[in-house]
């Protein structure tokens, strides 16, 4: 892989190049917090930023997005091709990316989804510090970007060491201005800048990765999922902010004339009580615990069994939004020492 | 004991993955209307080759040919594919079924492939938006079709078996598509039972046809409502009420069921009793499947996809799954 250096201030007018051709989206500023957008100037994006309410699906899989346009009866599927540079994407996110790519690919492909991808050049930056008390990534193995990432900045100081990893990735990073191979100096400085920063993130899980999806499937009918569904509130926010979340309810919507429309998918969440309702109304996952359950199974077993990857990346986006204070972290702890302490009292 | 079990799961593990390799589409990809095929020699296409070359979620626009209502809840509805295009199902699978403005619903075919000629049929209960809004519709109205979805009944896989078939009230509709398939192959089969339970007479459906099934001479069709009425002349009582009346070689019978949840719970008691193999029981969970594709979540149950790998299943695949039943 070829190391190249961008130096910092090229950046603006880099990014003020690209918009000729492309919709960049990345993270700016907003009271704070850093939140995906489009990027309007190259000054606005904020590479420098700690983890975003929302993760940056939304421009992979909007919160609402046609499927279908009917006119007197006639249904039609929109294109969405848009070129598109996703930029400032954590690794955590990335990894998010890479899993949705599955889901989304893997059996019956999902053209929508496909379409924006394919258009979609995502341009990753490393993490140097934890970004929020509840980010767990190093548990996760999403520390260090994946695979098939089109370019991946890691802050020098003055400049950006970048990965390039992809062609279509390398010819956007030669638009900018003073790219260059990194000498020796810059790739001493690189190792040092990943060293050094490796230390800095914690470790929160108190077992291994690998442990998870054995400990879910044990755990399955644990006491654990009952107490948690009594500081549930359903109130499905903890989807909402999932990187990985990627349910959703088809609905329909008419014009006056009742003649044309749209049919759109919206985001849903596998926690609102109504999830799994079927005609007749009855519910296949009616207890609470239960939902709460299938989410955490979802993510810790059920992606990694379907499609190779941990459904869950630790960002904590789902421990920042949770008003009951139900975080990843100590759902799995909390299962593991159980399981532990009856194995002991088992022996 | 038939080993069905172990193979027929990993058959249907290799099966959820796509027939045919997906081509990758341009950005720009839209489908429109199946290409045109020259005229003469014109073999249909099946409509779920429609899928991979175009949007997933785009319905073909069909029309219907027939309306027949059954009871004051289900209708019978006739459906016509645009020319050069043929459902190509098994039974047991289902189609999404749009009413454009309104949305779309999970509707399992009730023809068998053995009578497809040209046309399907869907019955439907008013239940829903959709359902009520699709029986306001009439012979000559257009609707949307995608599908066929999922995986049905692997009846090849019975053959030389005995068959009983066991519906409860609206599960005869898809369960009318194998039980047809089956007659219409009478010959590669053993005996060939009904045990139809329904709450009331007047919400029996296909009623003149299952008279028919009980005319043949070739096929054991019994009745039972739970709650008669004056003119009643049958059973009473729940379905399980039926099944001392019949007498089973066990290991030699495949039992497909399709009916509520709660009925599930009984019929499965009887079937197991009666000594049938978990792997030769079969049934079709009812989930709310909005893509129909795998994609939207709603019918997962644990870790499978009812509209992938189901929605027929065999007992023993489903039994472990929690969210099953």
């Amino acid at each position: 892989m070829t190391m190249r250096i961008l130096d910092k201030r090229s950046v603006p007018a880099w990014i003020d190049d690209l918009r000729a051709t492309h919709r960049v989206i990345g993270p700016k500023s907003a009271d704070g917090q850093a939140a995906f957008g489009e990027i309007e100037r190259g000054a606005e994006l904020t590479l420098d930023y700690t983890t975003t309410i929302l993760p940056p699906k939304k421009a992979l899989l909007p919160a609402e997005e046609i499927l279908v346009r009917f006119e007197d009866g006639r249904p039609e599927a929109p294109a969405d091709g848009a070129p598109t540079v996703l930029l400032g994407v954590h690794t955590c996110d990335q990894h998010a990316i890479a899993l949705l790519d599955r889901v989304y690919s893997l059996g019956v492909r999902d053209q929508p989804y496909a379409q924006r991808r394919q258009a979609t050049v995502v341009v990753g930056v490393e993490c140097l510090r934890p970004c929020s008390e509840h980010a767990f990534c190093k548990s996760m193995g999403t520390l260090a970007p994946p695979e098939g990432i089109d370019l991946h900045l890691i802050d020098l100081g003055e400049a950006y060491a970048v990965e390039v990893g992809t062609e279509q990735g390398g010819a956007l990073l030669e638009r900018a201005q003073g790219v260059h191979d990194a000498g020796q100096a810059e790739l001493q400085r690189l190792d040092r800048v990943i060293s050094e920063k490796w230390a800095r993130f914690p470790y929160p899980l108190d077992f291994d990765i690998s442990q998870l999806p054995s400990l879910l499937t044990t755990g399955h009918k644990s006491d654990l999922w009952d107490e948690l569904a009594e500081r549930c509130l359903s109130c499905g926010s903890c989807t909402v902010v999932c990187p990985t979340c990627s349910c959703f309810d088809v609905r329909d919507d008419i014009d006056l004339s009742l003649k044309s429309g749209v049919r759109s998918r919206v985001w849903d969440s596998c926690q609102l009580a109504s999830f799994a309702v079927v005609a007749g109304g009855h519910n296949f996952r009616k207890s609470r615990a239960a939902r709460v359950r299938h989410r955490f199974l979802r993510k810790g077993k059920y992606q990694l069994e379907a499609f190779g990857l941990v459904g869950c990346v630790g960002c904590g986006r789902c421990a920042q939004a949770c008003i009951a204070r139900i975080t990843p972290i100590d759902t799995y702890n909390g299962l593991f020492h159980r399981l532990q302490a009856r194995t002991e009292v088992a022996a | 004991m038939t080993p069905t079990s172990a193979a027929q799961r990993t058959r249907k593990r290799a099966r959820a993955t796509p027939k045919a390799p997906t081509r990758r589409t341009g950005p720009q990809a839209t489908r429109t209307r199946p290409p045109k095929a020259p005229r003469p020699a014109m073999s249909p296409r099946p409509l779920h080759d429609t899928l991979s070359t175009g949007s997933i979620y785009l319905p073909v626009t069909a029309r219907i040919a027939e309306t027949r209502p059954l009871t004051k809840l289900e209708t019978v509805f006739t459906v016509e594919l645009p020319p050069g295009l043929t459902l190509g199902h098994e039974p047991g699978q289902f189609v999404e079924v749009s009413v454009f403005g309104v949305g779309e619903a999970p509707i399992s075919i009730s023809s068998s492939p053995s009578r497809s000629n040209g046309t399907f049929e869907l019955c439907v209960r008013r239940a829903g938006e959709v359902t009520t809004a699709l029986h306001a519709l009439h012979a000559g109205d257009r609707l949307g079709i995608r599908g066929p979805f999922g995986h049905g009944f692997p009846y090849q896989k019975f053959y030389g078996k005995d068959i009983l078939f066991a519906p409860g009230g609206l599960g005869l509709a898809p369960l009318r598509s194998l039980i047809n398939q089956v007659l219409d192959e009478r010959r590669n089969f053993g005996r060939v039972m009904l045990l139809y339970g329904a709450k009331h007479p007047s919400e029996l459906l296909f009623t003149d046809e299952v008279e028919t099934w009980r005319q043949r001479g070739d096929m054991e069709v019994h009745v039972s409502v739970d709650r008669p009425d004056e003119t009643w002349t049958g059973n009473v009582g729940v379905i399980t009420t039926l099944f001392p009346k019949v007498q089973l070689q066990p290991r030699n019978t495949v039992a497909v069921s399709v009916g509520p949840p709660v009925m599930y719970r009984f019929v499965l008691i009887e079937l197991l009793a009666k000594g049938i193999p978990e792997g030769n029981i079969w049934l079709s969970l009812e989930r709310r499947m909005k893509c129909g594709v795998g994609k939207c979540g709603h019918c997962q149950m644990n870790d499978v996809f009812t509209c992938q790998e189901g929605p027929a299943f065999s007992y023993d695949r489903i039994k472990p799954l929690e969210e099953a039943l």
